[in-house]
């Protein structure tokens, strides 16, 4: 039986609260946690077990916490597996036990535990995943059956499907030193820091400074307002990265009721800072004996916090299990509550002192005595115990009890430094994993460090901080670093208690259900290594990321391996330390902020004539621009049809552009493309390859000479980026010696595609006078510059992607409405249209034209049927390895057209081109992109298969689609389908 | 988190920039032969230790860097410009 107490202790009694746990309104303080609460209010049963749904109480006062996982909140703030011993009670607060029904008290999957002895370790794998009785491979199906069944009866609280209605902040911060805990080190430390002039962050995951120092009977506050120390409570270090970049999760508003709707409920923190001192503290472990979890058992020092923090007694008739001198100050405060306490100690000899002072206050004391067994039903009321010799345990009588602490020793809290790399060393001395060799950027400080005396602390933290300030340039006091220890009399390690012949359910790690039992027998299974103990038992992989198991379950596997602890070594810990939000880590980076958005300054313009936009990476583009009732299928036979037989208009500023200056301009592009750029003419264009070392398509453009030592490239939408990297990679590493500047000028020119046999008719529409865009004036490939009508300025080159007389019109941004309202008040009259990048799909598939679909960078210039491209009398990049035997394997997948078989078909892109007879593995080819064509009055596609369409000419082939569309006969053609002499863009 | 000093801009978050590869590589004349260049292409060392390599201040100055980095702690020795006018620059303000 637990019980608030009216002694002195850092509630506010002032400031009752109600909250509701499971249904029932209870009474609590400011400044409780719920657990202390539930505590408070004799709660006993809080949980229920991942696998076996057993009973589970409260078992820490900290991160470490495995049995009081709760749900809190409803609705869409509904968040499961809180711990509850560090959730701050606030007025109004619900949770609920998770992982059983109807509740935590009475749960009707506690059936699981009865067969606990079939959900051993590795039990899916074995009777899932092939082992007998199920052939290899067989078990696969009844794994598809069983699953839903075993996922809902195992597992813990289910999260919310609500959108989360909170906001999230992503927060950057500087320091030369952060402090991660103010313990009595940690504090010392920011003192000593900010004395020697440094700028300190301190943190401390709790609500309130002190560390350890809350949990002791005499009271002290800690107060650091007088330095220039930053301190962030509520907030966890949960990683450490490499450079001093340190991870925090500050939560702001989860512990108010009614949090204000301008801040944010947690806070990510990014923190580069010089140096770092880690004053984490160290956390008490566990022991494995015969119903371990039961509600009722937990360390001795959450017990004395909650006396003297929380002023709630955890018990009346209290054993106390230890192997090491911590128990007993918090046995004689126990006592002096009013609790009777009797103390089972492991070792042969009680430290004389310490005891003394126990039996002073009618404490008695067993020693060579361990629990072995606790019983009870719903909460421990009854300890079998084990008397030792030094050797073995034997089976010692029976003590009643209704609360039963232990204490199997201390493990600093070394996760924080681990995740930077480095090793835990084991100490046998202290029977606990030390912190390991770091760099001079990071310092171990108290307990953390194995230090257990308060003063020592103290130093270690002034030490720390010295070392910090000197690296920095600072002048500090000398102080002496203390060696870990203090403990007067020796801990003498134990870690399992059981005794020969009796079967006991000892649990390693509470979370997921990890018994002494299942360690033993992956070891008898050959899992033998930490890593795979831990993957094929799922020790240490619970929430609280093995911080009570994990090192009984090493101490286990040594024992059952006959070796030392070192030697079978320990995990790496990594991020995070405690379990953070994934609404954190996202920020405000969702929804329209997930990326940032690109549009074209005709995208209002577009918008306005009705055109459906699509997203082409970051850009916004115009998809169709559907007239009436139009589906996007009539739209764009319609858009396409009208290119073709009269002039389209199509936005086409998200192409890259690229200047490229300079009096070795010319030079450079001769190198960067396969086909000869040397003597390309001053107002001409020219379409250009681009591939990478390796002999593989890189990217395709126009590049335009406006000038001698002045070019104009454009690149695909998608390779803008990539492609101007890489032109400074070569100009910066390779060819420094060459004098090119290049400059991305996307965003300085808005583009229109003017497209169709009335094209030219459109653009002297928009010349003050025509003859400027005469052919003579501009001829197939030639480039213009001067200013349309209203002196708007432009360049314009005659290149066309779909076929027909084309022009591409470039003006400065700002122009580039104004340009499409002259375009427009041209192409109207004409019967022309809009067209968008579906039509210019359907434009460029009819051509047999290329795109980033079939230039996916497996694709040589002949595999993409454009080999005529590639020089033969100069070198370029790629020139040397595009030779390579396999690159000219004449069987290549190489770029075709597709027709259906049956005119009236269709067949979908992404489809297998195969052999009729062989429907399987990676077929001959595949279908690239897939339209219907307007000129030819059916469906095509574009595509590569094995050696290009001779081959394949009269044969049937299949476009295999199992997933959507099934099998479709095709027959193969020549990628241009439409005008294969080119006659069209010259008309 | 790796923290670069750009040459340029000051200490920054690896997130600034893009990394490039081995910067020890020189990579042989466009004539060369296929052998040559895919020995300069292909063939890459797997060093523990320092390494040299190249990193691009894609969001910054956009320079190309050559940076010595130790593959087992990440520790920063040093950084160039990769460019060599652009590192006598560096060198010639005080």
């Amino acid at each position: 039986m637990s019980k608030r107490l009216d002694t002195k202790a850092r509630i506010d009694r002032g400031r009752p609260l109600t909250f509701h746990w499971d249904g029932r309104t209870l009474p609590g303080y400011a400044g409780d946690t719920l657990a202390s609460a539930l505590m408070a209010n004799n709660q006993r049963v809080v949980g229920r077990s991942f696998k076996y749904h057993r009973p589970r109480g409260i078992m820490s006062a900290g991160v470490e916490e495995s049995g009081a996982l709760v749900t809190l909140g409803d609705g869409n703030r509904r968040d499961p597996n809180v711990r509850a011993t560090t959730q701050e009670l606030y007025q109004g607060l619900v949770a609920r036990g998770q992982n059983a029904w109807p509740n935590v008290r009475f749960d009707l999957g506690g059936a699981a535990n009865l067969f606990s002895r079939f959900f051993a370790a590795g039990f899916y794998y074995k009777t899932f995943m092939g082992l007998p009785p199920f052939e290899w491979g067989r078990g696969t199906g009844y794994w598809m059956t069983y699953e839903k069944l075993i996922r809902r009866a195992a597992g813990m609280g289910e999260a919310t499907r609500l959108p989360d209605p909170d906001i999230y902040d992503h927060v950057h911060g500087f320091c030369d030193l952060l402090v991660v805990g103010s313990g009595p080190a940690g504090v010392a430390a920011a003192r000593l820091a900010a004395q020697a002039g440094l700028d300190v962050i301190l943190i401390e995951q709790d609500f309130e400074l002190g560390g350890s120092t809350l949990n002791r009977a005499e009271q002290a506050t800690v107060d650091l307002s007088d330095t220039s120390v930053r301190v962030l409570t509520r907030t966890t270090a949960f990683g450490l990265y490499d450079n001093g970049v340190a991870g925090l999760l500050q939560r702001v508003t989860d512990h108010l009721s009614r949090p204000p709707p301008d801040q944010p409920r947690q806070r990510f923190w990014t923190v580069r800072a010089t140096q770092t001192i880690l004053a984490t503290g160290a956390l008490e472990r566990s022991l494995a004996f015969g119903h371990n979890d039961l509600p009722g058992i937990m360390t001795i020092s959450a017990a004395r916090c909650y006396l003297n923090r929380f002023a709630v007694l955890a018990g009346q008739e209290i054993t106390i299990a230890t192997c090491n001198d911590s128990a007993y100050g918090a046995a004689v405060e126990l006592a002096q509550a009013g609790a009777q306490v009797r103390v089972l100690e492991s070792r042969t000899l009680a430290p004389q002192q310490l005891s003394q002072r126990a039996l002073e206050a009618g404490i008695e004391i067993e020693t060579n005595t361990a629990p072995l067994l606790a019983r009870g039903g719903k909460s421990v009321e009854q300890i079998e115990v084990a008397r030792g010799d030094g050797t073995a345990w034997r089976a010692g009588g029976v003590r009643a009890c209704d609360l039963l602490l232990v204490s199997g020793g201390w493990s600093p809290v070394v996760n924080l430094q681990s995740h930077r790399g480095a090793t835990p060393v084991w100490s046998r001395e202290n029977a606990c994993f030390l912190p390991g060799e770091s760099d001079g950027s990071l310092h171990m400080a108290g307990s953390a460090a194995g230090i257990w005396g308060t003063d020592a602390c103290v130093r270690s933290g002034e030490a720390a901080a010295a070392a910090a300030a000197r690296t920095l340039g600072r002048t500090a006091p000398n102080v002496d670093a203390p060696r870990p220890g203090g403990w007067h009399h020796p801990i003498q390690a134990i870690y399992e208690i059981r005794v020969p012949g009796r079967r006991l359910k000892s649990f390693v790690d509470f979370q997921h259900d990890v018994t002494s039992d299942d360690v033993r027998l992956a070891k008898r299974e050959g899992f033998v290594s930490v890593e795979h103990l831990k993957r094929y038992t799922t020790l240490g992989m619970a929430t609280d990321q093995g911080k009570m198991g994990n090192i009984i379950g090493l101490a286990l596997m040594a024992e059952a391996l006959g070796k030392d602890i070192p030697e079978v070594g320990t995990t790496r810990f990594r991020p995070p330390y405690t379990p953070i939000s994934l609404g954190a880590l996202t920020g405000r980076n969702k929804a329209r902020h997930f990326r940032a958005v690109r549009r074209t300054p005709m995208h209002d313009w577009n918008r306005a004539k009705n055109c459906t936009m699509t997203d082409a990476g970051l850009w916004r583009r115009p998809w169709y621009a559907a007239r009436g009732e139009e589906t996007l299928q009539q739209a764009y036979i319609r858009e396409a049809t009208t290119v073709r037989q009269a002039v389209g208009l199509c936005d086409v500023t998200s192409l890259g552009k690229i200047a490229v200056q300079g009096p070795d301009a010319t030079e450079f592009l001769n190198r960067i493309y396969s086909n000869p750029f040397a003597k390309l003419a001053v107002g001409k264009a020219r379409y250009g390859i681009m591939l990478r070392d390796d002999g593989l398509v890189m990217d395709d453009g126009t590049t335009w000479r406006l000038a001698d030592t002045d070019y104009f490239m454009t690149t695909t939408t998608a390779n803008a980026a990539k492609v101007l990297v890489w032109l400074e990679e070569l100009l910066q590493l390779r060819w420094p010696d060459l004098k090119v500047h290049v400059t991305s000028v996307t965003d300085q020119w808005a583009a229109c595609a003017v497209a169709g046999p009335k094209s030219r008719q459109v653009l002297e529409a928009c010349f003050e006078n025509a003859a400027d865009v005469s052919d003579d004036s501009c001829p197939f490939m030639g480039v213009l510059q001067g200013h349309l009508k209203n002196g708007i300025p432009c360049r314009i080159a005659r290149i066309s992607f779909s076929g027909e007389r084309a022009y591409e019109i470039y003006v400065p941004s700002d122009y580039g409405p104004a340009l499409m309202d002259l375009l427009w008040a041209a192409a109207e009259p004409l019967a022309g249209c809009l067209y968008g990048l579906e039509a210019l799909g359907t434009l460029r598939i009819e051509k047999g034209h290329v795109t980033g679909a079939e230039l996916d960078g497996r694709v040589t210039i002949e595999d993409a049927g454009l080999g005529k491209m590639a020089a033969k009398n100069k070198s370029f990049i790629g020139s040397a390895l595009r030779n390579r035997p396999a690159l000219n394997d004449e069987n290549r997948p190489r770029l075709v057209g597709i027709f259906p078989k049956d005119r009236a078909e269709t067949f979908n892109g992404g489809s297998i081109l195969c052999r009729p007879q062989t429907l399987s593995g990676h077929g001959e080819g595949w279908i690239t992109g897939v339209t219907h064509s307007p000129t030819l009055g059916h469906w095509i596609g574009i595509g590569f298969i094995a050696g290009g369409h001779h081959p394949w000419s009269g044969k049937t082939v299949i476009a295999a689609d199992p997933l959507r569309k099934g099998n479709i006969e095709v027959e193969i053609v020549s990628p241009q389908m439409v005008d294969p002499e080119g006659t069209r863009h010259y008309g | 988190m790796i923290r670069i000093p750009c040459p340029f801009c000051g200490e920054r978050d690896h997130s600034e920039f893009t990394y490039g590869g081995d910067g020890s590589i020189t990579y042989p004349p466009l004539g060369a032969s296929a052998k040559q260049w895919h020995d300069a292409v292909f063939q890459r060392r797997n060093i523990r230790g320092l390494q040299t390599e190249t990193w691009h201040h894609v969001f910054g100055c956009r320079a190309w860097l050559r940076v010595e980095r130790d593959t087992r702690t990440h520790e920063i020795k040093s950084v160039r410009a990769a460019h060599p006018g652009g590192q006598r620059a560096l060198d010639k303000t005080p």
